[in-house]
């Protein structure tokens, strides 16, 4: 029985695929943190998609991925600029159109010029066979990542709190906030790898998002959000051996039941305590 | 509650820096947009001062604190805080900021003392860990305002006049010698108003100097010493009674003003020339009692103000 639990660890390329899934499960969860925060979280969504055709142009090239992921979300940003400012289309619109262009030409690319990766490799990842360059793309990207986010949290905490005050303090915002959607581009691309385009929304907010209710601490949250994010890549990681599942598919599948769970049983912001207070409130003193 | 507990020894570090002071000579700020908000703005504050800064929406209030914290650039004019070029006073901590409410997300997961801990920040080295001695001011802050017994709740679960308590308890850590204060009484029942008020003379005494822009017109007589009445410019700068006069207050606001005005049969029924006047621009009312437009406001007295 335990030797059967342990199988996984004796193949290479499961050993591989739980180690980089934790690692960028833990990174994009560090973001999450910020992005539920600012109410920003669609734009995760949209740069995620939005690197489709710079990776898939990649691998036609045979360049690295990061980098034609790197310009299509240059791309995409510049996209929604432009159209924002020179017609009268709301930011949610704008986003939608942009990204969903840039993702439906990434797909048409793919299945023009087909390559060694597949469209459906892009779409939902396949971290089982992450080849060994795209490993180390990985790593570096999010060993990157990490450092610079654990220099600067607290001054990215203070800029998303209160950017007005962070400005008269002498912080320069404005290269901050550049600095965080940066890390966002960069990560959502090595997330791409393990779940894929469609579900990397999901690595960058639901981490942070089931934190939120756990805790009224930003630092804690940020804890709390690296551990769940990296927890349930690694395990989901784990379990899509046995299950012979998407590997996306489950780790996405277990970071919805952690936050399910804490959505109802959180100790103070969960609906069981905000009955529990209701229930209190309404009785006799 | 008891805001005036805290002695004046705690701000006794502001004491030593060089006093504080505001110069704005000339100030003309335009935006990207073309809009020039203000323009060939001058005045001069000196130490120990409570100025209000007074004027209709969009008459250049926020851009003069803009301006002040070196978050626009001036097309032309000067300003030096302490003596010191803006950038340098920002870099040094002289200007600590008290933002509105409404910019505020009451929402995000920070206690009351992660939150005066902030303004221990700018003292700190790039990796922001804070020393004894800023855990120590933080508890000193917090005590000042009396928010000490709730420095373990999150900021959303305050009322309204606890939530301006734990910034000012911020502008206090920050030991900045200038304070900024942005519509400080805004959603603030009176008497929290009367402690941040007793607070603000505290710290006038103590050698501050508060720069306070709000609508709350009736207050402004009680305890601001100095009045800068704006609209795209300086119209009027100085001390309160010589500048807060009906006739000034008219010119800044046009027709923005609610005015209601008491003569004649209507107030007296002797020869009394004197009529009442209310000016009110929907907070607290402005009430001038006297008989010609040019009069002062008649400051008046607070419950708490000490007896003169």
């Amino acid at each position: 029985m335990i030797a059967e639990l342990l199988v996984p660890f004796g193949y290479d390329y499961m050993l591989k695929a739980m180690w980089v899934s934790a690692l960028v499960g833990g990174v994009c969860a560090f973001l999450s943190a910020y992005l539920v925060m600012k109410g920003w979280s669609l734009m995760g969504d949209a740069l995620a998609h939005s690197v489709v055709p710079g990776v898939a142009g990649a691998y036609i090239l045979g360049v690295p991925f990061a980098v034609g992921a790197f310009f299509s979300g240059i791309l995409a940003s510049l996209g929604m600029a432009f159209v924002r400012q020179h017609s009268r289309l709301r930011e949610d619109a704008v986003i939608g159109i942009v990204f969903t262009s840039l993702f439906a030409l990434g797909l048409l690319m793919a299945s023009i010029w087909p390559t060694s990766v597949s469209v459906q490799s892009i779409v939902l990842g396949n971290i089982l066979a992450i080849s060994d360059e795209d490993v180390v793309q990985v790593a570096i990207i999010s060993a990157i990542s990490l450092c610079l986010l654990l220099l600067k949290w607290k001054d990215l905490m203070i800029t998303f709190f209160d950017e007005a005050y962070a400005r008269s303090i002498g912080l320069n915002t404005t290269m901050l906030k550049a600095l965080f959607f940066t890390l966002l581009s960069a990560c959502t691309v090595a997330a791409l790898q393990t779940v894929g385009a469609c579900l990397v929304i999901a690595m960058v907010v639901t981490p942070g998002a089931t934190a939120y209710l756990l805790t009224d601490r930003f630092g804690r949250l940020i804890v709390i959000s690296i551990l769940l994010g990296a927890g349930t890549s690694f395990v989901g990681a784990y379990l899509s051996y046995f299950i012979d599942g998407a590997t996306g598919g489950v780790i996405v599948s277990l970071q919805t039941l952690l936050f399910l769970a804490a959505f109802v049983f959180a100790p103070k912001h969960g609906i069981l305590a905000g009955r529990r207070r209701a229930a209190m409130a309404g009785a006799p003193a | 509650m008891n805001m005036i507990a805290g002695s004046a020894s705690a701000s006794a570090g502001v004491l030593g820096q060089p006093g504080a002071s505001i110069s704005v000579r000339g100030l003309t700020v335009t935006y990207n947009t073309g809009l020039t908000a203000v323009h060939d703005a001058s005045f001069e504050l000196d130490p120990g001062t409570i100025c209000a800064l007074v004027g209709v929406n969009g008459s250049g209030k926020s851009t003069i604190f803009k301006a002040i914290m070196g978050f626009v650039t001036p097309a032309a004019g000067d300003i030096r805080l302490s003596g010191r070029p803006v950038a340098e006073a920002v870099r040094r901590n002289v200007v600590a900021y008290v933002p509105q409410s409404e910019d505020i997300d009451w929402n995000f997961p920070v206690l009351v003392e992660d939150v005066v801990m902030m303004g221990r920040y700018g003292h700190m080295n790039f990796l922001r860990i804070p020393s004894r001695a800023d855990r120590y001011k933080v508890d000193a802050a917090l005590e000042r305002v009396g928010m000490g017994e709730y420095r373990t709740r999150q900021i959303g679960e305050l009322s309204g006049g606890q939530k301006k308590r734990v910034f000012l308890a911020r502008a206090l850590a920050q030991e900045g010698s200038i304070i900024l204060l942005d519509e400080p009484f805004t959603g603030v029942d009176v008497k929290t108003e009367t402690a941040i008020i007793s607070l603000l003379r505290e710290l006038r005494t103590a050698g501050h100097l508060m720069l306070i822009s709000t609508h709350n017109l009736g207050s402004v007589p009680d305890f601001c010493d100095q009045v800068v009445l704006l609209n795209r410019t300086v119209l009027a700068a100085g001390p309160t009674a010589e500048v807060f006069t009906q006739a000034n207050l008219e010119r800044a606001f046009g027709g923005v003003l609610r005015q209601f005005n008491l003569g004649g049969a209507a107030l007296h029924d002797d020869e009394d020339p004197r009529g009442l006047t209310v000016l009110t621009d929907d907070e607290r009312p402005l009430v001038i009692y006297g008989d010609r437009k040019g009069q002062s406001a008649l400051p008046a007295k607070r419950p708490d103000e000490p007896k003169s």
